[in-house]
């Protein structure tokens, strides 16, 4: 919490090359792996009355008041089934750490930088809005997750 | 008292540099040579003389001051430094330790002038390019073996070598102030409390473990462990406070600097500097207050000339105090200058553009004093560097509220001002209660509660009454206003309980019970702060930990208070004004209340009110057949209310000098009512809506409690003034709207607010009546609610386009707040527009916008399907 903002936002502009990746109904995901602080089972929650209805509540961890945004509703996407438990995926953002909902998580994956492309303009604006770029893997695409988007949630509204 | 701390700092600063020194002397006595280690030398003698010269210590000054000579010497390398000299050095050192202790002791210096030493240092300074025999301290050659025994001198022989190996534990005694204080990171403190804040979470769970077990030996640890957190918390906390003088101590500056700056005389009176604040906050009100002080200086108190010719000293005064009050602390800046000039304000923020003129007019001092926190405002004529920049008291207030405190400004015009800051003493852990409520907990702060009350079986039924669908509860014989948190909050409600359990709050100056469908207990909870994706909540300060590990939230209780309409008035108000936001929720309003002849409770919605004005007897004059005033160059007709609504009473002669008049704007022209007195502004949800058939009234309501007739505007001036819709010009004349909408008040509002600006309007209720309205004769402009039953506008929507000669006629949304505006926004339904209903500037506008819209489209596409 204290650490000086400056140094924060540095250390988030690194790069590593490497993702952690996650699934949101049939989209796979990929945020710095950097970014991510860890990943955990679901989570009891405390329901937020009148708060925006992407988030799903706040957890504790370890002492820390962890707000979590679920995806399936970030992105707009139908809910998931009622015996699927979503899981953590927590990550570092200037505001501090966000819990990310998410269907299943991925491997890390190594990308190869010359598979990089913009996002592609037909996707759902939704989506869209939240994705910095795409992957071209071998057998499927790599779509890459704009944390601080995310969890901004002015971001997308308007669309 | 000030001097006092400037001493002490002063004292763990030097023992702080002389143990550096120590240790670089001795470090350098290995390496003569070493350019950086010299400097660094120089540089802590020189600063300790630099405070002595400040504090007025000569004989401290005199000695450090031979010693800096002969250092800088050294640095430049005009001489070789040798162990002898080392020694004199530290035997500098050691002198100092002991006029350090001394003072610390004393004050002062003490006796011993060491005038010997300094002497010596002389002799050594001037020796430089002298030749060497006739050297006081030893005899040390260019050749002298480096090393730890230094040729003693003959006079001080004995006490420098002693004090070379242990210095400062012999011949000084420890310094009490230096080892009393230990400088300690902000984060590690930072960290401290953060560790306490968990030791205080676990400690409650077990606390909690204890209560369920009946363990003797667990219950003993337990209460021991609860006293030891106690303790530890509290000790915790308080290495964090400051004083606040910490703050304040550089504020003479500031006020001298400004006062010559300014050319005024300003005297600065502080008081209270000893009351302490934890460390955030008081980081958090550095910048606010100095502000302040500043504004008070630049704006408040007038030049010297000004102040005697109007009787003050030359000299004027600023106040700043702090204490201690009811867990929180209040800090006061007062100025004894012009105080603030309501009616500047209110022009400032008109050239700003920060109001509208309508909205001026209607602003109470209170109000328009609450401008000044309006982002962008600035009294300042000028941009000067002292201030002017429009940065200001919005910034100061939105810093307050961060840290959970309140700004109050306070203006006695001729006499001065006074901004009252109101903040917690810390915002790391509070006590609070813990309440459940639609199956979730929440901890509502201590801070802000009052009572708790229990009615059990038929005495909830009973203690509860219903003003018009308004709960209130009778306590000691007020009434106190009620929200119920599940609805507040739209949780669902537990089933009918037997019990109601009611916390009774406070916020700012107001008091609401607040239903809950549990109470818990009090704990001590640890304020965590929400991410920023839901800061955008007011009704919630915060989440902590529970004992379970479960998140909490906690309540803010203003914002809840706000959320359920309790508290009608929010301090945001005149912001809010002034954005022209409708915040408050459905057919909430400002209601101007009047009495006039035997209408003892009369009321008309403050929106339309351009002001209110008071007229002699002797300046009303008769002209058309009418009353008349001359008003800002202008003739105002009146309309003596009395006689329009007692038609049987006739046209008495009004009695009350001066007359009380509410003045009605319409663009250029105005009209003036004439009332028997103006009773109150309320703002306040309307829950009954009852209609009258009598001439001059919509209908009656219950306003504050209290039933009130709503004034029918439109009626009254026909009745009054048939003329006065004459001549109207502009594009409003004849278009025809038809409004839609159920509710027979808020369609009366609608109304009034067209006809006033020259429309001709029909009424319809309901869907079956709008077509029926669309049938009988052309229509320009429908106006809806959005609620129109019975399925909503958008079936209106429908059947107005299955007929082609409907098709072109705008359609205006009206819905019931400015959010909603937004939210709809977003998804077009057909309709032309959106407004808020109870904005109406905004509907006329959107009115005005859409009929000349259809003026140049050309109105032939309706009267055509007509004929069809």
């Amino acid at each position: 919490m204290a650490t000086d903002t400056a140094t924060l936002k540095s250390e988030l502009a690194q790069t590593s090359g490497q993702f952690s990746t996650f699934f949101v109904a049939d989209l796979f995901f990929g945020v710095d792996v950097l970014r991510v602080q860890e990943v955990l089972r679901f989570q009891q929650m405390t329901r937020v009355p009148q708060a925006p209805e992407v988030i799903e509540g706040l957890i504790n961890l370890r002492g820390q008041i962890v707000t979590a945004i679920d995806m399936r509703r970030r992105l707009r996407l139908p809910p998931r089934a009622g015996n699927q438990t979503p899981m953590n995926m927590v990550v570092r953002t200037e505001d501090g750490a966000v819990s990310l909902l998410v269907d299943e998580i991925g491997d890390v994956l190594d990308v190869d930088a010359a598979t990089y492309e913009r996002p592609p303009e037909n996707l759902d604006p939704a989506a869209r809005e939240l994705i910095r770029g795409v992957y071209k893997l071998k057998d499927r695409l790599l779509l890459v997750l704009d944390a601080e988007r995310t969890v901004d949630l002015a971001v997308g509204r308007a669309a | 008292m000030q001097d006092q701390d400037v001493i002490r700092e002063f004292l763990v600063e030097s023992h702080e540099n002389l143990s550096r020194l120590d240790q670089e002397l001795v470090e350098l006595e290995k390496h003569p040579k070493d350019a950086a280690l010299l400097a660094s030398i120089f540089r802590t003698i020189h600063t300790i003389k630099g405070t002595c010269g400040f504090l007025a210590f000569s004989t401290l000054e005199a000695i450090t001051h031979q010693a800096e000579s002969f250092l800088s010497q050294l640095r430049d390398g005009q001489r070789e430094l040798t162990p002898s000299l080392v020694s004199l050095i530290l035997e500098t050192v050691d002198a100092t330790r002991k006029v350090l202790a001394s003072i610390e002791a004393s004050g002062e210096e003490g006796p011993d002038r060491f005038e010997d030493l300094t002497e010596r240092l002389r002799v050594a300074v001037r020796l430089t390019a002298g030749p060497k025999g006739e050297c006081g301290p030893g005899q040390p050659g260019p050749g002298g073996l480096p090393g730890p025994a230094p040729e003693p001198s003959e006079d001080s022989a004995s006490p420098e070598p002693a004090e070379n190996k242990n210095p400062g534990e012999d011949a000084v005694k420890p310094s009490a102030v230096a080892d009393a204080n230990i400088r300690v990171g902000v984060g590690l403190l930072d960290k401290l409390m953060d560790l306490v804040g968990e030791l205080v979470l676990t400690r409650n769970q077990i606390l909690q473990f204890n209560t369920e077990r009946e363990d003797a030996a667990l219950n003993a640890t337990s209460q021991r462990l609860n006293l030891i957190t106690t303790e530890l918390q509290e000790g915790v906390m308080k290495t964090r406070m400051q004083p606040i003088g910490m703050v304040w101590n550089k504020l003479p500056r500031v006020v001298r600097d400004m006062a010559v700056t300014l050319g005024k005389q300003i005297r600065l009176e502080m008081d209270g500097a000893e009351t302490e604040l934890d460390r955030t906050i008081i980081e958090a009100i550095k910048d606010p207050l100095v502000h302040l002080v500043r504004n008070s200086c630049d704006h408040g108190i007038e030049p010297p000339e000004v102040r005697v010719r109007i009787g003050k000293p030359p000299q004027g005064r600023l106040t700043l105090r702090a204490y201690h009050e009811g867990g929180q602390v209040n800090i006061e800046i007062s100025d004894d200058g012009a105080g603030i000039d309501i009616a500047r304000v209110k022009q400032k923020a008109l050239d700003k553009g920060l109001l509208r003129p309508e909205q001026a007019e209607r602003l109470s001092d209170r109000e328009a004093l609450n401008l000044i926190f309006l982002p962008g405002f600035s009294m300042a004529e000028t941009v000067t560097n002292v201030s002017g920049r429009g940065v200001g008291m919005d910034v100061v207030k939105s810093h307050i509220e961060k840290i959970g405190g309140v700004v109050d400004l306070f203006s006695r015009p001729g006499e001065g001002a006074t901004v009252k800051i109101k903040i917690p003493l810390t915002l790391a852990i509070i006590p609070g209660l813990v309440i459940s409520s639609g199956g979730e907990r929440f901890v509502i702060p201590q801070v802000s509660l009052l009572e708790l009350i229990r009615l059990e079986g038929d005495s909830s039924e009973k203690h509860i009454e219903y003003v018009q669908g308004t709960p209130v509860y009778r306590r000691r014989g007020s009434l106190l206003p009620i929200a119920h948190l599940n609805q507040v909050l739209g949780l669902k409600s537990a089933e009918r309980a037997e019990a109601v359990s009611m916390v009774v709050l406070q916020a700012e100056d107001r008091q609401f019970g607040l239903v809950v469908d549990g109470i818990n207990d009090t704990q001590e909870i640890v304020v965590k702060p929400l991410g920023k994706q839901l800061k955008g909540l007011t009704v919630y300060a915060g989440a902590t930990i529970m004992g379970d590990g479960r998140v909490a939230l906690i309540l803010d209780v203003l914002g809840i208070g706000q959320r359920s309409g309790v508290l009608a008035e929010s301090r945001d108000q005149a912001r809010a004004a002034a954005e022209q936001k409708t915040q408050s929720g459905i057919e909430q309003q400002r209601l101007l209340l009047f009495r006039a002849g035997s209408f003892a409770r009369l009321a008309v919605p403050l929106s339309l009110v351009a002001r209110l004005e008071e007229f002699p007897q002797s300046a009303i004059e008769h002209a058309g057949g009418g009353q008349v005033v001359q008003y800002r160059n202008r003739i105002l007709p009146l309309v003596p209310l009395r006689a329009v609504l007692d038609s049987d009473v006739g046209d008495q002669a009004q009695t009350a000098d001066p007359v009380q008049v509410i003045v009605f704007n319409d663009g250029e022209r105005s009209l003036g009512v004439v009332v028997d007195q103006i009773l109150d502004v309320a703002e306040d949800a309307v829950t009954v809506r009852q209609k009258t058939s009598r001439t001059g009234l919509l209908g009656s309501g219950v306003v504050g409690k209290q039933v009130a007739d709503f004034l029918d505007l439109n009626q009254v001036i026909h009745a009054a003034a048939a003329d006065w819709f004459q001549g109207t010009g502009g594009s409003a004349n004849g278009k025809r709207i038809l409004v839609a909408e159920s509710s027979t008040f808020s369609r009366g509002l609608i109304r009034s607010g067209l006809d006033m600006a020259g429309y001709r309007v029909r009424e319809a209720a309901n869907l079956d009546e709008v077509i029926r309205g669309l049938e009988q004769q052309p229509v320009d402009l429908v106006v809806t609610a959005l609620d129109l039953p019975p399925d909503g506008s958008s079936a209106l929507l429908a059947a107005m386009r299955r007929r082609p000669e409907w098709q072109a006629i705008p359609v205006l949304a009206l819905v019931d707040s400015a959010e909603q505006v937004q939210a709809r926004a977003g998804q077009a339904e057909g309709f032309q527009d959106c407004q808020p209903k109870f904005d109406r500037e905004a509907m006329l506008e959107s009115v005005a916008r859409l009929a000349s819209a259809l003026a140049s489209a050309d109105t032939a596409p309706v009267t055509a399907g007509k004929e069809r």
